[in-house]
């Protein structure tokens, strides 16, 4: 019952998170409905550069208010995304990207996931093959004898 | 397969493993603030702004070029700032390193005061109260120190206090700059 209320009340705050992030972007003024689409977007997907783990949207410090009034300028300068992503590459590296790009300094961070699901099925292969090859490792007259010791000691009337 | 192939092939995953941990081994400890500017290598952004003494008196990027030089983003409202504040005067008089400053994000009252109060290490400060060229040179908060050649290429990044522990390597790069200019 308890957790029951506590879901219930998890998904309240839940719902009341979003509201609050959007009437924050309401003060930002665009020529086109369009374009406040593309803010809310950008924004999002920008990382801020002084607060590690929240984008330029969520965060209150300056540098990422700085970079949301950037973002707004360029967007009502009629620069696409691309541009603006450029602009912001240009002066603070990937970092400012939550989704890096590929390249060599990241090779290890997309390549890493596909070799260790590649671990694990070998793994999986390596271990499970080593029963089959005990199995059949028994040759024709170790077989015999096999058979013959189980004959031997099979109790009588069980099978 | 013979035995010491399969023996070797068993070992595999534990070296695979111990790569791994290396790799994330490496990583702790590394201080996530500290980023690599993406402006080392190229030159100064352009701007055109007013000197914090003087609103009349306007600024290029031409004007801290000829020799290489520091420039450091400050603020009144930063306390590392004014904890490194002593040491920038130390080094412009002593050590005679020219120094420009990036007021960055302040009052204009406050921060002559401040000058005036504690002394100024600065050839001149360039007035950036909205953080326009803060943005241009990847400034992420205050204090940071650029380190710039003659030509006005940035060379190196500092984040954080200019100290008696930040400075030695900026400072031999600075010396080497200078004999190249010289």
């Amino acid at each position: 019952m308890v957790k029951v209320a506590l879901a219930s009340l998890f998904f309240c705050l839940a719902g009341l998170a979003v509201p609050l992030v959007q009437a924050d972007i309401k003060s930002y003024e665009f020529a086109e409905p369009e374009m406040a689409q593309r803010f809310v977007d950008l924004t999002t997907v920008l990382r801020c550069p002084k607060c590690q783990n929240q984008n330029l949207a969520d965060s209150d410090s300056i540098i990422a208010k700085d970079l949301r009034e950037q973002v707004q300028t360029l967007i009502n300068t009629g620069q696409t995304n691309q541009q603006i992503t450029d602009f912001m590459v240009q002066r603070y590296g990937n970092f400012i990207l939550y989704d890096p790009p590929l390249n060599k300094a990241t090779l290890v961070l997309w390549l890493a996931p596909i070799g260790m699901v590649f671990i694990g099925l070998w793994a999986l292969w390596f271990f499970g093959r080593k029963t089959h090859v005990q199995g059949a490792m028994l040759s024709p007259s170790e077989q015999q004898k096999l058979d013959q010791l189980l004959a031997e000691n099979r109790t009588p009337g069980r099978d | 397969m013979n035995t010491t192939t399969k023996r070797l092939l068993m070992l595999l995953p534990t070296l695979l493993a111990f790569t791994l941990g290396l790799f994330l081994y490496q990583g702790i400890g590394q201080d996530p603030n500290k980023m690599e500017s993406s402006l080392i290598g190229l030159p100064l952004p352009k701007f055109n702004a007013q000197t914090l003494v003087s609103p009349s008196k306007n600024v290029t990027q031409a004007d801290m070029l000829g020799q290489p030089a520091l420039v450091n983003v400050w603020a009144t409202w930063c306390p590392t700032c004014r904890a490194e504040h002593e040491f920038l005067l130390t080094i412009s008089k002593q050590e005679n390193i020219r120094i420009y400053g990036v007021n960055y994000h302040d009052q204009r009252p406050a921060a002559q005061q401040w000058l005036q109060d504690l002394g100024d290490p600065y050839v001149f400060s360039v007035f950036d109260p909205k953080g326009v060229l803060g943005i241009n040179l990847g400034v992420v908060g205050a204090p940071e120190t650029y380190l710039i050649d003659a030509q006005g290429i940035v060379i190196d990044k500092l984040t954080g206090e200019l100290n008696e522990r930040t400075w030695p390597p900026l400072r031999s790069q600075y010396l080497s700059l200078l004999q190249e200019t010289n």
